[in-house]
């Protein structure tokens, strides 16, 4: 037990009541962000190092045994989310450096952003239910004040509709938690994992209602068909910074709470609730792809572009072979990184020419080369074309489809993926290859800052773009991390082990 | 007393999304208000109704005797109405700010974002 598991929860919520006492200080605030993400990204990286060379870590809060008390639990599918939250965040601490206008500092923005940092840490390293309502709550405050930063009319209707959803979801998880707690007496995962797998005949029903009001609940979250229409309502409202960090981080906890919950606890009765995970993931592909294709804004078009690729990661915990949950986490890690780096780019189209909508840009690639290249890797990654990172995730999952006799599953992947290039192709020649419409670029950007310097904005963008090029040609080593983890997860009696200390 | 408090629930929740489901945001955040008051009473309920029996531990012994009320749903429940009460207050704002900008108090009026 070491005090770094808890490390990832600390440091933001330290940086953030640092920057509440520098309320007044806007720079001592920027740089607290910069330092606090890199913080965090560096605990994130010694806590996956350690869950990698010493097996799950486990911390007993306040030394309560494990049933009774919270546990922090880092096995390597929570680590490996820690260190790209880690990430998200720091590239969003430096985007913000330039990108956030000052009267968004002035109302809180930094404090709110370690804030949300910290809930989703918290949702990715405890090891209690119950906890992990109260760290998803402690996330959705943070992003429901961070959603309105600016009160225009668009974030006001977009956020309706984010915090009506959101809080519905979070009451279902309610109701599901209270029901669980009803039949096995428990809250800790772990211990409820056990519980569960001794449970038999009548109450399996009961089990399999819960799973499926934490299945609702969750795919509320994880913006899954036919549950996402707040996504596209809300995500394209928001500064582009903060519409990055959400689009990176938040709709994969759900997934990742998915993962946890649909692999250790409810893992009885797969017939049912894994047949109705793979098409609640076809339709999230086709759905996601066929709305973006019918977009002309920027944002909209990567927001539904969210939607597709979070039924892809679906996939993999559906098929549940070792070889598709491997895809699972690759394409987690792959898609958060080039998520939140194509929004930082279209912040930065915005920065340039003052406008989302695709039929007023145009004539980039003319005037900026470099920034139609850093878009053209995260774009071509996200569509899964060799050798980026998107390719090798689109690849294991497709591969596993093949394996498992999933032959439609298959082919609605492929054609998704077609259907993404097919929208990335759309945002290249609208924005940078065609001629620039006449009067296109007469509005000026909405707002202007002090001390704007435009290599600010490459840099978090040439930095995740690195990224992503490093894991499509050095994959293996991220395939190995993602293969342990997905034997970690198929292995749950692994997990029970650590945290209960007792063989199940 | 369970079936009577199960009952009530149900209708807590059905009146709950009633009111979501209504155009006025007024009421969406009123349906809300009870959905979390609806899942904190479920909790209670699924947690064992008992009266007259405090989870006190008798002096000289390391456990309660008998059967006890479960202290732990009562815990579980005062962190959910802090924090409802927390987010719900946000709501309310953020209708306030909302009915400030849109000057309508209906959702058919709010689809800038959908086009």
């Amino acid at each position: 037990m070491s005090l770094i598991i808890a490390l990832p929860i600390i440091i933001p919520l330290l940086a953030g009541a640092l920057s509440l006492a520098l309320w007044r200080s806007h720079l001592a605030q920027r740089w607290l962000g910069v330092v606090g993400t890199a913080a965090l990204l560096w605990a994130g990286i010694a806590l996956l190092n350690d869950t990698w060379h010493d097996g799950i870590q486990v911390m007993h809060m306040g030394n309560w045994p494990a049933p009774f008390g919270i546990v922090l639990v880092s096995d390597l599918l929570g680590a490996i989310m820690v260190v790209l939250t880690g990430i998200t965040g720091f590239a969003t601490a430096l985007y913000s450096l330039v990108a956030i206008p000052r009267a968004h500092e002035k109302f809180g923005y930094y404090p709110l952003l370690h804030l949300l940092l910290a809930g989703v840490s918290g949702a990715f390293l405890t090891g209690d239910i119950f906890n992990l309502y109260v760290w998803f709550e402690v996330m959705l405050v943070a992003s429901f004040a961070l959603i309105i930063l600016g009160g225009e009319r668009a974030q006001m209707e977009g956020a309706i509709k984010y915090v009506t959803l959101n809080l519905l979801s979070s009451a279902l998880f309610l109701t599901a938690i209270g029901l669980l707690y009803g039949v096995v007496g428990s809250l800790n995962m772990a211990d409820v994992a056990d519980k569960l797998g001794q449970i038999e005949g009548e109450q399996q029903g009961l089990i399999t209602v819960i799973s499926m009001l934490f299945l609702v609940a969750f795919s509320i979250k994880a913006a899954a068909f036919p549950l996402f229409f707040w996504l596209p309502a809300s995500y394209h409202t928001p500064q582009v910074a903060v519409s990055a960090i959400f689009a990176g981080l938040l709709t994969k906890v759900g997934v990742y709470v998915l993962f946890r919950f649909f692999t250790l606890i409810f893992n009885q009765d797969t017939g049912l609730t894994h047949t109705l995970l793979l098409w609640i993931a076809l339709f999230t592909m086709l759905t996601g792809v066929l709305g973006a294709a019918a977009q002309y804004e920027f944002r909209r078009i990567l927001s539904f572009h969210i939607i597709s690729q979070i039924g892809y990661m679906i996939l993999g915990l559906a098929l549940l072979t070792p070889l598709a949950i491997v895809g699972g986490v690759f394409y987690i890690m792959h898609h958060i990184i080039v998520k939140a780096n194509l929004f930082l780019v279209s912040g930065l189209v915005y920065r340039l020419r003052g406008s989302y909508d695709l039929k007023k840009l145009g004539g980039l690639y003319r005037t900026h080369p470099w920034l139609a290249l850093l878009f053209l890797i995260p774009a071509l990654s996200l569509a899964g074309l060799p050798p980026l990172s998107g390719f090798f995730a689109k690849f294991v999952i497709i591969r596993a489809g093949v394996e498992a006799g999933e032959w439609i599953a298959v082919a609605v992947a492929l054609v998704v993926g077609l259907l993404t290039l097919y929208s990335m192709i759309k945002i290249w020649n609208e924005v940078f290859w065609k001629a620039e419409p006449e009067g296109g670029c007469s509005e000026s950007p909405a707002y202007t800052h002090q001390g704007d310097s435009l290599r600010m904005y490459y840099l978090p963008i040439a930095m995740l773009a690195a990224m992503t090029v490093l894991i499509g040609l050095g994959a293996q080593p991220v395939y190995e991390l993602a293969e342990a983890s997905a034997a970690q997860l198929l292995n749950p009696s692994g997990y029970i082990e650590a945290v209960l200390g007792v063989k199940p | 007393m369970e079936t009577l408090m199960a009952i009530v629930v149900g209708v807590l929740y059905a009146t709950a999304l009633y009111m979501m489901l209504r155009r006025s945001i007024v009421k969406l955040v009123i349906g809300l208000i009870l959905l979390s008051n609806a899942a904190n009473l479920l909790i209670f309920t699924a947690g064992g109704l008992r009266s007259g029996a405090p989870p006190l531990v008798p002096e000289g012994m390391s456990q309660p005797v008998g059967m006890i009320a479960d202290p732990l749903t009562q815990a579980l429940i005062l962190t959910a109405i802090v924090i409802s009460f927390g987010v719900l207050a946000f709501a309310v704002v953020l209708i306030h700010r909302a009915y400030e900008v849109v000057k309508e108090d209906d959702m058919d009026m709010m689809k800038d974002t959908d086009r």
